[in-house]
């Protein structure tokens, strides 16, 4: 239907063309741009709005992600000095001399600290040692090379490592892919070849995989429990599901601090459901529920429950019973008629209700926080932890990017075999 | 009759707008994180203050964002004049150059303060610490330090402890026989932070981990032991909870105060971080709150029961370990990692 009537103006003209005179063509065809200009101009504040909220932030985003302008901004000599090394055997005075040079140039102390940080976020250390140096200088301007070298070394006798070297030569680029990188545990050696980082410290993939898994796990109960729900609602009356679907919204309407609250209340050791476990005698010791996944599951459900039942409900309340009452008569069993010819007419309220509350999980990050162990914490906790305890915002951006990048890629894979269902959500 | 009630006021703040060019001088915005504690900042500063300037004292409160100083200084509209800090920040302020260089001669004696307390771009105010807690009805016998934490033998029952590395990784270091005065020492070795992260798996099936600084005192009916900040315990103690401490093996540290850089009237601010700073002010503060005071004098007009509440008192602080910000901003962001790494095996 849809695609007929896309088609039908510039047909149109075509069909016009042999039986009417050229004029009339011509203002078909001035009424048609006009009708089309119109209507791009009703949907222009929108398009600004999105690019302005949404496209501009996100490439914002992935540009911080690859961006590296700390160490190009502040020691242009040193860069091009160690340039010229190699790597391995102990750096040229020169790149000594360079380095007090471009650190003493620095204006103000923000440019200090920020380098500092830079550097410190690839060697631990590199922060007390440039804040170190950089409060110490100038040196004297008399003095040579060697004389740097030496000082420097007097001051802080870090300078002979050659970690924080490989780490400045490694960074004099302005852009890099080393936190890309780092959020998929992989790292740049000083030769520049792309390695797995230690075991030790290797942690994203697996936060990533947490994130998708738990986002699964929790819109797949959502399912099992809003199915039903949603179905009994559709059969009631349209009063009596009316008060029914406020009881579903009002915890939706719920600022989600006071539900976790709430749920810390009823899970924890000595709450509600705890004590109703142990006095019917079901458990003798208190059931672990909360600051662990089941906790965190449980509350997510609660949650995301509306963002299923709502689309599920509406698809469920267009589909005629009549359907239903044929199938019987036609001599299917209940049983039958319901999963082979109701559920699938639900399909398209399943995935939209479903996509929904996967993709609103995947950025959970307040449930997890306040209800979960440290091994229950997603993608978006880290996200969090990088801007406002680390302030190592290309990290931060770097996470988020390949967060929002495997959702697109699962969402493609999703258009890709569930193109139908999508259609009627 | 009727227009009385409402008339009084316009009169009022008629009469303060004319009186307030003089006062202006003395008017000042002073940003803390509220709260409990801000509360008895305001009484044991900001009244005393208001009755020896006539300026007024508006309180800003905020959650630490020091995003928000480095935006006024950068955009050269600085409105706060004093602000809480806490220590990690101060350094690294004062290295970016956020906030105004503190001069000490209008302060006092430096010798009169605690030496962490003295910082070239502030003034340490008060001093609070991460301890042992525990539930005084649940065990009989007091712990003594962070081996008898880790010892869930003698002291059966779940432990609370803070999700992240930060503490934990003193605590499980202190809890395995390290002394506290080489408990960083040993830290910035990769062996050092192997032991330490071999230690807390040790215990790891026993913790209940913990996010924000209000729950360790709720979770007294589910855990037996949990680290949390002393100011919270205290609080939980006047509420009547049988919560009790155990100080040996604390950490602490000291929120300060500082000026933005560029703050508009510095002589007043200058002056309200002397006052605040006195002996005096700050064992009236004491009072209201079981932080320590920084002022070694302030300790002294504090009587016995006072003291025994406070990180700063000789007897809670004598087996107590200074955080080493210095430490966690090298070190920090690897650590922190890596406990991501640990907590997913």
């Amino acid at each position: 239907m849809n695609t007929a009537a896309m088609a039908l103006p510039a047909d149109a003209p075509q069909a016009a063309e042999a039986a009417a005179p050229t004029h009339l063509r011509r203002q078909l065809r001035t009424a048609e741009r006009r009708r089309r200009l119109r209507s791009v101009t009703l949907t222009l504040p929108l398009l600004a709005f999105l690019v302005a909220v949404f496209i501009v932030p996100l490439a914002g985003l992935m540009v911080r992600a690859i961006e590296n302008p700390e160490v190009a901004d502040t020691l242009g000599r040193t860069g091009a000095v160690l340039a010229r090394w190699d790597g391995t055997s102990a750096p040229p005075d020169a790149a000594y001399a360079a380095l007090a040079h471009d650190l003493a140039q620095l204006q103000e102390g923000a440019q200090a600290g920020a380098l500092a940080r830079r550097l410190n976020s690839e060697v631990s250390g590199a922060r007390s040692l440039i804040m170190g140096t950089y409060r110490a200088l100038p040196f004297d301007s008399q003095w040579s090379e060697a004389q740097v070298r030496t000082h420097m070394l007097e001051l802080d006798p870090r300078w002979a490592e050659l970690p924080y070297w490989q780490a400045i030569a490694k960074n004099a680029a302005r852009w890099t892919p080393d936190y890309l990188l780092a959020s998929v545990d992989l790292q740049r050696t000083a030769q520049g070849e792309v390695v797995a980082v230690p075991a030790e410290a290797a942690a994203f993939r697996d936060i990533l995989l947490r994130t998708f898994e738990m986002s699964a796990t929790v819109t797949l109960i959502a399912i099992l429990i809003g199915y039903p729900l949603a179905y009994w609602l559709s059969t009631l009356s349209e009063r009596r599901a009316n008060l029914m679907m406020i009881l579903v919204l009002v915890p939706f309407w719920t600022s989600v601090l006071v539900r976790i609250a709430a749920w810390i209340v009823l899970l924890q050791s000595n709450g509600l459901i705890n004590r109703l476990l142990l006095g019917l005698g079901v458990t003798d010791t208190p059931v672990p529920l909360l600051f662990n996944r089941l906790g965190v599951v449980i509350a997510m459900v609660h949650i995301l429950l509306p963002f299923l039942v709502l689309p599920l409900y509406s698809v469920m309340k267009s589909i005629p019973p009549n359907y239903l009452r044929a199938a019987v008569s036609l001599g299917s069993t209940p049983l039958a008629a319901f999963f082979r010819v109701y559920v699938p007419q639900t399909y398209p309220g399943v995935a939209a209700g479903g996509l929904l509350v996967f993709i609103t999980a995947i950025g959970y990050y307040v449930t997890p926080a306040l209800l979960g162990g440290p091994s229950d914490q997603m993608l978006s906790y880290y996200v969090a932890q990088y801007t406002n305890v680390e302030v190592n915002w290309g990290m931060a951006a770097a996470l988020g990017s390949v967060l929002l990048v495997t959702t697109l890629m699962l969402y493609a894979v999703y258009r890709r075999f569930g193109k139908a269902e999508l259609n009627m959500g | 009759m009727k227009t009385t009630p409402t008339l009084r006021p316009l009169l009022l703040a008629g009469a303060l707008a004319l009186a307030l060019p003089a006062l202006a001088q003395h008017n000042l915005t002073v940003v803390n994180f509220g709260g409990a504690n801000g509360a008895a900042q305001k009484k044991a500063y900001f009244e005393a203050y208001e009755k020896a300037t006539g300026g007024k004292i508006t309180q800003v409160e905020y959650n630490g964002e020091q995003a928000r100083i480095k935006a006024m200084v950068e955009a050269k509209k600085v409105t706060w004049d004093v602000v809480e800090v806490e220590g990690p920040d101060i350094s690294r302020g004062c290295d970016e150059g956020l906030f105004e260089r503190m001069d000490w001669s209008k302060i006092g004696n430096k010798a009169d303060f605690l030496p962490a307390a003295v910082h070239d771009c502030g003034v340490g105010t008060f001093v609070w610490s991460t301890v042992m807690a525990y539930n005084g009805d649940k065990l009989k016998t007091a712990p003594t330090g962070w081996a008898d934490f880790w010892d869930v033998k003698k002291f059966p029952g779940k432990r609370g402890l803070r999700k992240g590395a930060r503490y934990n990784l003193e605590f499980a270091l202190l809890a395995d026989g390290v002394k506290a005065a080489d408990v960083y020492k040993v830290l910035a070795t990769k062996d050092g932070a192997d032991r330490a992260f071999k230690k807390l798996a040790e215990l790891k099936p026993h913790i209940q981990w913990w996010e924000a600084g209000a729950l360790p005192p709720q979770l007294a009916g589910d855990v037996a032991m949990t680290s949390a900040f002393s100011g919270r315990i205290d609080a939980a103690q006047r509420e009547g909870q049988n919560l009790k401490i155990t100080w040996a093996g604390g950490i602490y540290d000291l929120d300060f105060w500082v000026m933005p850089k560029g703050v508009a009237n510095k002589d007043a601010a200058m002056k309200f971080i002397a006052q605040a700073s006195s002996a005096d002010a700050q064992a009236d503060y004491a009072r209201h709150i079981s932080y320590g005071p920084t002022n070694t004098k302030a300790m002294a007009k504090l009587d016995a029961k006072t003291q025994a509440l406070l990180p700063t008192s000789h007897e809670n602080a004598k087996d107590a370990l200074r955080f080493d910000v210095a430490f966690w901003a090298d070190q920090g962001e690897a650590l922190e990692k890596r406990f991501a790494a640990w907590a997913a095996q």
